[in-house]
C-alpha cells in the first residue's frame, strides 16, 4: 500500500488510503483578431501602454459596443472543432464589478447563453493512452485592461490596451483527473486553436491562461469541495499547481479539516498555491443582459459554411499520417500537436520514408531544437533539406552514421546537405575495388588477429569491420565491407 | 425682434429660405431671449461664438442655395447629448468638467442638416427626475405662472422651458420614462418620443439603454416632425438602432385621420386625475371623433403594473450604466488613499440623492437572490405589457390618454420620490413597449397651466402619429405664450 512508485498519475497515497484528483479547467483563449471584441481599436500585444484604446474600450460617456462578426466567427469555428452544440442564438451579459482597469465598471460577457453549448475532445497522454474530456461550453467576453502596480510608491498604473479584447472561455466538464491529463488537455486545445487559426495559443504572451478547478475524494466518492486556481500561464504551472493544490488539501482532510470554497493564487516561486479571495468575499456579479446589445443569432446556413471550410484537424489527420506514411501512433500524435510540425513533416516526408523522416525529425531535429534552445519556426534546417538528407541515406550516397555529421553540420551553416557532402566529401564509398584496397590494408597491419580468426574466433569480425570504416573516415558502405571481409576471410 | 420670436420652427425655415431674415438675426434673437430668461435657469452652457459663426455658415448655404432641411435654426441641445468641444455634464457634478471630444449622432445629423447650436439645456441629473429639481446647478423654473416658480417638468426640463421661453427655436430631449412627453405637457409645448430605436443612442449619457430615446421638443407638431425627420436614422454604431428609413414626415402634416380608430384605454381614467386634465380629455375625444375617427373602448389590463415595472428594469440598468464614472480616466475624482476609499468619495460626492437611490435600488434587484424576484419578473411583466398593446392595435390605429395626472406642481413641493414617480403614470406604458408617442398642448387648467394629451402610436408609426396629433392640434388651438416667455 505505502510503495508510492506504483501510484496512477493523479492518485494521492494518504494516511487513510488513495485519494484521487478531480479536476476542471477553464481556459481563456484570446482571438487571433486584429480588433477587439466590440470596437474597433487594435488588439495586438506589445504596444506601448494605451495606445490601442478607442472610446469605447475607455467607457466614455454615450459610447456603445458593436459586436465584431470576425470574432463571433473563430468561436463557432472553435465549437465546430470541439465537437460542440452551436447555439444559434446567444445572449451577452453584463458582469459587473468595479475595478481600476475595468472601464465600463462591468464585462460584457454571456453567462446563461452562451454561443457554444457541450462537445467533447479526445486527449492524447504520454503512455500512449487516449481519454476523452467532456466540454462543458464555451463563450465570448471581453478581457479587462492591466493594473500596474509596481511603477510609482503610491500610485498605480493603468493600461487599456487589453480592454475589451476578445476572448473565448472555453469550460471543460471535471473530467480531468491527474495533472498530467490536465497538460494533456490544454496542449490538445492549444493544438486545436491553432490548426484553426482561432487562436495563437501563445501562453508567454497571455493569449492562452488556465482556472483550474481541483477536489479530492475517495474512489467512488461524491466531488469533494474545489479550489479555483486563477491565472496559469504555462502547461508546467498548470501540472504543478494541481498537483500541489490536491496535496494541500489531502493533508487537510486527513487532519479532520474541512476544504474551503476560495479562489487561490499559484506561487510560481514557491510552488505553492495560496489563497486569494473566501467565497465570502466573492463578487455578486450582479449578471443581467446588455442592453446595448440584441441577441446574437445567426443562422444554420452560416455555420455549416463555416463547418464546410474547417480546416483537416489533428485527430483525422494523426490518421491519416498512419495511413500513408506507416508511421506508429506515438510518431503520429506528436507530430500532429502542432499544424507547423505535421506541415514540416508532410513536406519532408512526401515520396520518401515516412517512418526515417518522422525518427530524425522527432528525435536529431526536435533533439538538436531543444538543446540550442531555438523554437520550431526558427530551425535551421527546411524541411526541404530534411526531406534531401532522408533521400541521401535511403540512396546510400551517405550511412546513416555520416548523416548524423551532415546534419549537426546543417544545423550550424543552414547548408542543404548534398552542399555539405560535396564539400566535404562525404559521399559514401560503395565501389568494390576501393573497398578491397582498404580490407587489404586492414587485413596487413592486423596478422595475428586475422589468425586468430581463422582459427575460429568469430567475434573478431565485427573488429575488422570497424578497422575498414575507421579507416575509410566512416564513407565505406558498411553492407559491402561486410560483404567483402566475408568472401576474403574465407 | 418680437417678430422673430413669433416664427415657429416651420415658419423660421419658410422665412429664412425666401430671405426675409437671416440666420444671423433669427440667432442673435434667441441669444437676447436666451439673456433675457437667464432667471428660469434652462441653459447650462451657451456657446454664442458657435452659434453666431454657425448662423454666418447657414446664411452663406441660404444664399447660395444649398441650404438643408434645417438651414439657419438655433436650438438647444439637452445635456444628455454629448458635444464635441462643448462641456456636457447630464446635469451632474461627477461630470461637472467633462469635455467630448465626439458628437453624439444625434446632433450630428442636425448640425449636418444646417441647425445652429445655442447651448446646452438643463435636465434632472442624468435624467433621473420629474421635475427638473435633481439637476447638480439647481432646478429650471416653468415660464408659466412666473410669479409662482413651477417645475418645467422632467426629466427633459430644461429643453421644456427654453422652447415655451422662446429662449430656443426647438430643442432636443431623451425619454426615458416620459421625460419628453412630462416636460412638454407641463410647459404647453409639442414632445415626441419616437419608437425605441428610431434615433440612435450613440454620444447620448446612457439612463437606461432599454428605454432611452431621443426626440424634439417643439412649438408645433410640425416643427416636431420637421425636428425628427433630421434626429432619426439608422446608425451602425448602435446595435440597438432600427435599419427603417423612416418617409419624410412632412408628407404626412394633411393626411387627416378620417376612418381611423382611435382607441380610449378604460386604466387611464383613474382617481386622482385632476378635473380639468378630465375634461380636456373628453374634449380631445370628441375633436377627434368630429374629424372623422371611430372612437374605440379598449383595455391595456397590465398598465398598473407598468411603473414599478419601470422603476425595477430603469434602476438596473442605470446602476451598471453608471458605473463608469468611477474617477478613474475622467470627471470629478476625489483623491484618497485606497481605490475603494476613492470610489466611495468619488461616487459619494459626484451623485445626487436620487441617483444614488437609483444605483441602490437597481443593485438591490440585481444581486443574486433578488433577481428572479425583481428583474426577471419585470422583464416578464414588460412583456405582458407590450402584449396588451400589440393586441390593442389590432383593433384601433391610435390610443389617445392624458399625458400627465396633473398639470405642473410648485417647484419644492413633491418631496416623497414616490408621489413623484407617479407623474410618469401615463408616459411609461409607451416607453416600456418602446412605441412611439406624442404630448400635445390642449389648454389651460383653472389656474392657467397649461395641459397636455398623449397619442400613442404602433411601433414606427411615427407618420400616423404626427398626422393624428396635426389634427387634435388644430382642433385644440392652443395659442398661448407662457407668461414668463421671452418677449
Amino acid at each position: 500500500m505505502n510503495d508510492t512508485s506504483t501510484l496512477k498519475p493523479g492518485h494521492i497515497q494518504g494516511e487513510t488510503g488513495i485519494w484521487e484528483m478531480v479536476i476542471g479547467l477553464e481556459i481563456h483563449a484570446q482571438i487571433s483578431s486584429k480588433s477587439k471584441l466590440f470596437s474597433g481599436a487594435s488588439a495586438s500585444f506589445g504596444s506601448e501602454a494605451n495606445r490601442n484604446v478607442s472610446l469605447v474600450d475607455a467607457a466614455m460617456p454615450g459610447m456603445l459596443p458593436v459586436i465584431n462578426e470576425f470574432c463571433v466567427e473563430q468561436a463557432v469555428k472553435t465549437g465546430l472543432a470541439l465537437n460542440a452544440k452551436i447555439n444559434n442564438v446567444s445572449v451577452f451579459d453584463r458582469k459587473n464589478y468595479f475595478y481600476a482597469d475595468l472601464p465600463q465598471g462591468y464585462q460584457i460577457s454571456q453567462f446563461t447563453k452562451p454561443i457554444v453549448g457541450e462537445g467533447e475532445i479526445i486527449v492524447d497522454l504520454d503512455d500512449g493512452e487516449q481519454t476523452t474530456i467532456g466540454i462543458e461550453r464555451l463563450h465570448l467576453e471581453q478581457d479587462a485592461g492591466k493594473s500596474l502596480h509596481d511603477q510609482h510608491p503610491t500610485k498605480s498604473y493603468i493600461d487599456l490596451n487589453r480592454t475589451g479584447v476578445a476572448l473565448m472561455e472555453i469550460v471543460s466538464k471535471p473530467d480531468i483527473r491527474s495533472p498530467q491529463e490536465a497538460g494533456a488537455y490544454v496542449k490538445k486545445i492549444r493544438s486545436i486553436l491553432r490548426y484553426i487559426g482561432a487562436c495563437d495559443g501563445n501562453m508567454e504572451e497571455g493569449s492562452l491562461r488556465a482556472d483550474c478547478n481541483v477536489s479530492i475524494r475517495k474512489s467512488g466518492e461524491e466531488f469533494g469541495t474545489r479550489c479555483e486556481i486563477k491565472n496559469l500561464n504555462s502547461i508546467r504551472f498548470i501540472i504543478q499547481a494541481i498537483q500541489s493544490e490536491a496535496e494541500r488539501q489531502v493533508d487537510i482532510l486527513e487532519e479532520g479539516g474541512t476544504i474551503d470554497q476560495e479562489t487561490r493564487l499559484f506561487d510560481t516561486s514557491t510552488g505553492e498555491t495560496r489563497s486569494m479571495r473566501s467565497k465570502e468575499d466573492a463578487h455578486d456579479y450582479r449578471y443581467f443582459p446588455d442592453p446595448d446589445l440584441l441577441p446574437l443569432e445567426f443562422s444554420e446556413s452560416w455555420v455549416q459554411d463555416i463547418k464546410e471550410k474547417l480546416p483537416e484537424l489533428p485527430d483525422s489527420l494523426k490518421k491519416r499520417l498512419i495511413k500513408d506514411f506507416g508511421i506508429t501512433s506515438y510518431d503520429a500524435s506528436i507530430l500532429v500537436e502542432e499544424k507547423d510540425y505535421v506541415d514540416f513533416y508532410q513536406h519532408a516526408a512526401n515520396g520518401r520514408d515516412g517512418k526515417l523522416t518522422a525518427n530524425w525529425m522527432i528525435t536529431e531535429l526536435f533533439g538538436a531544437l531543444k538543446k540550442d534552445n531555438l523554437s520550431f519556426l526558427k530551425s535551421p534546417i527546411t524541411s526541404e533539406n530534411l526531406g534531401e538528407l532522408i533521400s541521401l541515406i535511403s540512396n546510400g550516397t551517405i550511412s546513416g552514421k555520416i548523416a548524423k555529421e551532415v546534419f549537426s553540420e546543417m544545423m550550424k551553416s543552414k547548408k542543404s546537405p548534398s552542399e555539405i557532402v560535396k564539400e566535404k566529401g562525404l559521399e559514401q564509398v560503395s565501389d568494390d575495388s576501393e573497398i578491397l584496397k582498404l580490407i587489404d590494408q586492414v587485413i596487413l597491419k592486423n596478422q595475428d588477429n586475422v589468425n586468430e580468426y581463422l582459427s575460429g574466433k568469430d567475434k573478431l569480425f565485427g573488429f575488422f569491420v570497424g578497422q575498414v570504416m575507421k579507416l575509410s573516415q566512416g564513407k565505406a558502405n558498411p553492407g559491402i565491407v561486410n560483404k567483402l571481409l566475408k568472401e576474403k576471410l574465407k | 425682434m418680437s417678430e422673430l420670436l413669433d416664427l415657429n420652427l416651420v415658419e423660421a425655415s419658410e422665412a429664412l429660405k425666401n430671405k426675409k431674415i437671416s440666420s444671423l438675426e433669427l440667432t442673435k434673437a434667441y441669444l437676447k431671449s436666451i439673456s433675457d430668461t437667464s432667471s428660469l435657469g434652462a441653459y447650462l452652457e451657451i456657446v454664442e461664438d458657435k452659434a453666431i459663426s454657425m448662423a454666418k455658415e447657414s446664411d452663406k448655404k441660404l444664399i447660395d442655395g444649398t441650404a438643408r432641411p434645417l438651414e439657419g435654426i438655433p436650438i438647444g441641445i439637452k445635456d444628455m447629448f454629448c458635444t464635441k468641444d462643448i462641456k456636457t455634464t447630464a446635469s451632474s457634478k461627477i461630470l461637472e468638467n467633462f469635455i467630448p471630444t465626439y458628437e453624439s449622432t444625434v446632433t450630428q445629423n442636425l448640425w449636418n442638416d444646417g441647425a445652429v447650436i445655442l447651448g446646452k439645456l438643463s435636465c434632472d441629473e442624468f435624467a433621473m427626475g420629474s421635475s427638473n429639481e435633481t439637476a447638480a446647478k439647481g432646478n429650471v423654473i416653468n415660464p408659466w405662472l412666473k410669479n409662482k416658480k413651477m417645475s418645467p417638468g422632467g426629466s427633459s426640463g430644461g429643453s421644456a422651458a427654453a422652447v415655451a421661453a422662446r429662449s430656443a427655436l426647438a430643442a432636443t430631449g431623451t425619454d426615458t420614462g416620459g421625460s419628453i412627453r412630462q416636460p412638454a405637457a407641463f410647459c404647453g409645448i409639442t414632445g415626441l418620443k419616437p419608437t425605441y430605436g428610431r434615433c440612435s443612442r450613440w454620444g447620448i449619457v446612457a439612463f437606461s439603454s432599454s428605454l432611452d430615446q431621443a426626440g424634439p421638443l417643439t412649438r408645433t407638431v410640425s416643427d416636431a416632425a420637421l425636428m425628427l425627420n433630421s434626429m432619426a436614422g439608422y446608425d451602425q454604431k448602435d446595435s440597438t438602432s432600427a435599419n427603417l428609413k423612416m418617409p419624410d414626415l412632412m408628407d404626412y402634416l394633411d393626411k387627416g385621420i378620417k376612418g381611423k380608430k382611435i382607441g380610449i384605454p378604460k386604466e387611464y381614467t383613474q382617481d386622482g386625475i385632476s378635473e380639468d386634465i378630465v375634461k380636456f380629455y373628453e374634449k380631445s375625444i370628441h375633436w377627434l371623433k368630429d374629424e372623422g375617427a371611430e372612437i374605440i373602448p379598449v383595455s391595456l389590463p397590465h398598465t398598473k403594473y407598468a411603473l414599478p415595472t419601470y422603476y425595477i428594469i430603469a434602476p438596473a440598468e442605470a446602476s451598471s450604466n453608471l458605473a463608469r464614472y468611477d474617477g478613474v480616466r475622467y470627471g470629478a475624482r476625489h483623491e484618497a488613499s485606497s481605490l475603494d476609499e476613492m470610489y466611495e468619495l468619488t461616487r459619494g460626492n459626484g451623485f445626487g440623492d436620487e441617483v444614488k437611490r437609483r444605483i441602490m435600488i437597481g443593485t438591490y434587484v440585481l444581486s443574486s437572490g433578488y433577481y428572479d424576484a425583481y428583474y426577471l419578473k419585470a422583464q416578464k411583466v414588460r412583456r405582458l405589457i407590450k402584449e396588451d398593446f400589440e393586441n390593442v392595435y389590432k383593433k384601433v390605429d391610435y390610443i389617445l390618454t392624458p399625458s400627465t395626472p396633473t398639470t405642473s406642481f410648485e417647484l419644492g413641493e413633491k418631496q416623497d420620490p414616490l408621489t413623484m414617480y407617479l407623474n410618469d403614470i401615463f408616459t411609461v406604458p409607451a416607453s416600456l413597449a418602446g412605441l412611439p408617442g406624442i404630448s400635445l398642448p390642449v389648454g389651460l387648467d383653472n389656474s392657467g397651466l397649461p395641459i397636455g394629451i398623449q397619442l400613442i402610436a404602433n411601433s414606427f408609426d411615427e407618420p400616423g402619429l404626427i398626422s393624428t396629433a396635426r389634427i387634435l392640434e388644430k382642433s385644440a388651438g392652443f395659442n398661448f405664450i407662457a407668461d414668463g416667455a421671452a418677449k
